[in-house]
């Protein structure tokens, strides 16, 4: 059996409100493996986005252990975690994010800017991986000069350029219409067919009808953890 | 773990400043007032001293000048031309009193000074004659252009030669070589036997004040000569009457081994003045306190100097701290992507304070360039002398960039200790 990519055992994150202690997250086992497309569905305060942030090396568990690709990181300090992020992950997010001095290709190699690659190997990546996401034309644009497909292309072009372990996105349709969504969902297919391990939170359950496998949260917990129409492994 | 090359940082700082074009160049202006100011204030600061300390330095800090000085009787009604004769100043008594009691006396300059009229052929100009001893050339730093200076042989013998400064040379030979030439001074004949240098030299300073700066145009003859020719008394006719004034030396400088013994030498010769004149017909110039007070001065300026540097360029540091927070919550989303994105928290301290290195040194570069050419136009707008020093340039620069880089360490840590989260969900 392979390593897992992500292994969280009873996870358990609280956030200290004044005197009051807020559990985000109440002791969650989570397993995701190689290769595996995850969905993350649950109403607004139910702890997904939490998960998100935690998967995402962005926060500390209060307590438990996250491994990502077997390396147990619950422990890491802060600039571990910046090298995490830049080599490990790629996040797509709602708001696409990117910066918005930079261009096209500039926003692409941000990852690589802080892993210390030559610049005439990210360029290259980035140009690679540009013209996969059909912005051949657009390499020189800035973010404001390209419409909401084309910056969440962008942006997913950004969380691949690091060859990432594991993918990280949030509701990456939300802000787009439905025609330039099912485009962006379609790329994700691709990637996922590839062999990218992807989460995915969402509140469609369109969306999640894509997805191999739905895991719901309520309250912190979780409480289903569906693989769509395939056994649990 | 690898850390971003500083050109790379640099670029990204360029391109983040470029977002901002107006604001960074108001922030600069901050800097480029304060450095140039810094830069400005210190030449014309360093001009005015150096002009005064070459000035006492002239009259040679192991010097003490004592001068005649005409007091006018009580009593004696300044339209009464009965009284014939003024007499009053320094005499020979106390020249030799000075050479008998002052401590480390090298040596004791007598000089008379008097105006007459000199000429050359046609040519003719009222100017200073004076008559002192050959050592005067060693003591006021004097240097030849041309011949000789008087000699103790010109001494002894009294002989009639002279020797004029370069300006008078110009004047009154225009193109001939003045040397073994008659000159004329007051119809008494005196051969030109050389030609001394072109040294600022005018009225020797009276209390403090100091002579405006000129060419020389004295004549210099030996005292002897003069004595013989013409004794103590001085006349000058003028119209209604004329001046009959005997003074036995108008001005006599007492040259004093080493610095340190020219304060023990000063009392001396006061005590000695002050026994032999009734009444103050004298004044008594020490170059060396001079130069003690220009010192003095000139600390006093550079602390006042100091303080306005130091208030001006703080406040250009307060504007760079001000615009680096405005500009780090407003890139709060950005910061947020960066770290989201791998960018560790030193990573984000060293873009923001690249940024503030660069608006600084790019201002204080501009300030500097400003800064050498506003004393070079005040030099050649008014003719105030102004210097410009490296340690100005080096003082003003490094200052300016220090203070913005610790004005600009706050906002970039303040960046850099943002919750990524926090940062990414901001609007």
């Amino acid at each position: 059996m392979s390593v897992p990519i992500v292994e969280l055992r009873s996870a358990v994150k609280e956030y200290v409100n004044g005197s009051l202690r807020v559990a985000a997250l109440r002791g969650i086992d989570l397993r995701i493996d190689p290769g595996e497309y995850a969905v993350v569905m649950g109403a607004s305060g139910s702890g997904k986005s939490t998960l998100l942030n935690l998967l995402g090396c962005l926060d500390h568990l209060s307590s438990g252990d996250y491994l990502l690709g077997g390396e147990n990181i619950s422990q890491f300090s802060d600039n571990q975690l910046s090298e995490i992020r830049s080599r490990r992950i790629g996040f797509i997010f709602q708001s696409y994010n990117l910066i918005p001095q930079l261009n096209v290709l500039e926003n692409i190699e941000v990852p690589l800017f802080y892993q210390g690659i030559p610049e005439a190997h990210a360029r290259t990546k980035a140009i690679a991986l540009a013209e996969r996401m059909g912005l051949a034309d657009r390499l020189k644009h800035k973010p404001m000069e390209l419409s909401g497909g084309q910056q969440q292309r962008v942006a997913i072009a950004r969380s691949l350029v690091c060859d990432p372990l594991l993918m990280l996105a949030d509701e990456p349709t939300g802000n787009l219409d439905t025609k330039t969504g099912n485009e962006i969902l379609e790329l994700i297919d691709e990637l996922h067919a590839e062999g990218k391990t992807i989460v995915m939170v969402t509140h469609d359950d369109d969306i999640a009808g894509r997805a191999q496998r739905v895991v719901c949260f309520r309250d912190g917990q979780i409480i289903s953890n569906d693989w769509n129409g395939a056994p649990k492994p | 773990m690898k850390s971003m090359r500083p050109e790379r940082l640099v670029r990204l700082a360029i391109k983040n400043l470029g977002q901002y074009k107006l604001r960074a160049g108001l922030t600069m202006l901050g800097i480029i007032f304060g450095v140039c100011s810094v830069v400005a204030m210190l030449s014309v600061g360093e001009g005015a001293n150096r002009e005064i300390q070459e000035k006492i330095q002239r009259m040679g800090s192991q010097n003490i000048l004592i001068k005649s000085v005409k007091v006018p009787k009580e009593g004696d009604a300044p339209d009464s031309k009965r009284s014939m004769i003024a007499a009053y100043g320094l005499t020979y008594e106390d020249a030799q009193q000075f050479s008998q009691y002052v401590p480390n006396l090298e040596a004791s300059t007598p000089m008379k000074v008097l105006r007459y009229d000199v000429q050359y052929k046609a040519r003719k100009l009222q100017t200073d004659v004076i008559a002192t001893t050959p050592w005067f050339l060693r003591v006021q730093h004097y240097r030849m252009v041309r011949g000789r200076f008087l000699t103790s042989s010109d001494m002894e013998y009294g002989t009639p030669v002279c020797v004029i400064g370069s300006r008078l040379a110009r004047i009154l030979f225009a193109g001939v070589d003045p040397v073994g030439k008659t000159l004329n001074i007051d119809r008494d004949a005196y051969t030109v036997v050389g030609v001394i240098g072109d040294i600022a030299q005018g009225e020797l300073p009276t209390q403090g004040e100091l002579w405006l700066a000129g060419e020389n145009q004295n004549v210099y003859i030996p005292l002897r000569t003069y004595l013989n020719k013409r004794g103590d008394l001085f006349v000058q006719l003028s119209e209604g009457g004329g001046v009959f004034e005997k003074i036995e030396l108008h001005e006599l400088i007492l040259s004093i081994d080493k610095q340190e013994n020219v304060t023990r030498a000063v009392d001396a010769a006061r005590r000695i003045l002050r026994k032999n004149h009734k009444v103050e017909d004298y004044s008594i110039v020490v170059p060396l306190e001079l130069i003690r007070q220009a010192r003095e001065t000139r600390r006093l300026f550079n602390i006042v100097l100091g303080s306005i540097a130091a208030i001006s360029l703080i406040v250009g540091g307060i504007g760079i701290m001000n615009i680096m927070l405005a500009t780090v919550s407003e890139r709060t989303r950005e910061i947020g992507i960066r770290r989201a994105l791998g960018a560790r928290r030193s990573d984000i301290v060293f873009q923001f304070l690249m940024e503030t290195l660069l608006l600084s040194t790019s201002g204080g570069v501009i300030g500097l360039i400003f800064g050498a050419l506003i004393p070079m136009a005040i030099t050649a707008a008014t003719g105030v002398k102004t210097v410009l020093t490296f340690p100005a340039f080096a003082i003003a620069f490094s200052v300016s960039v220090t203070v913005s880089v610790i004005f600009g360490i706050y906002p970039a840590r303040r960046a850099a200790l943002m919750d990524p989260i926090e940062a990414l969900r901001h609007e």
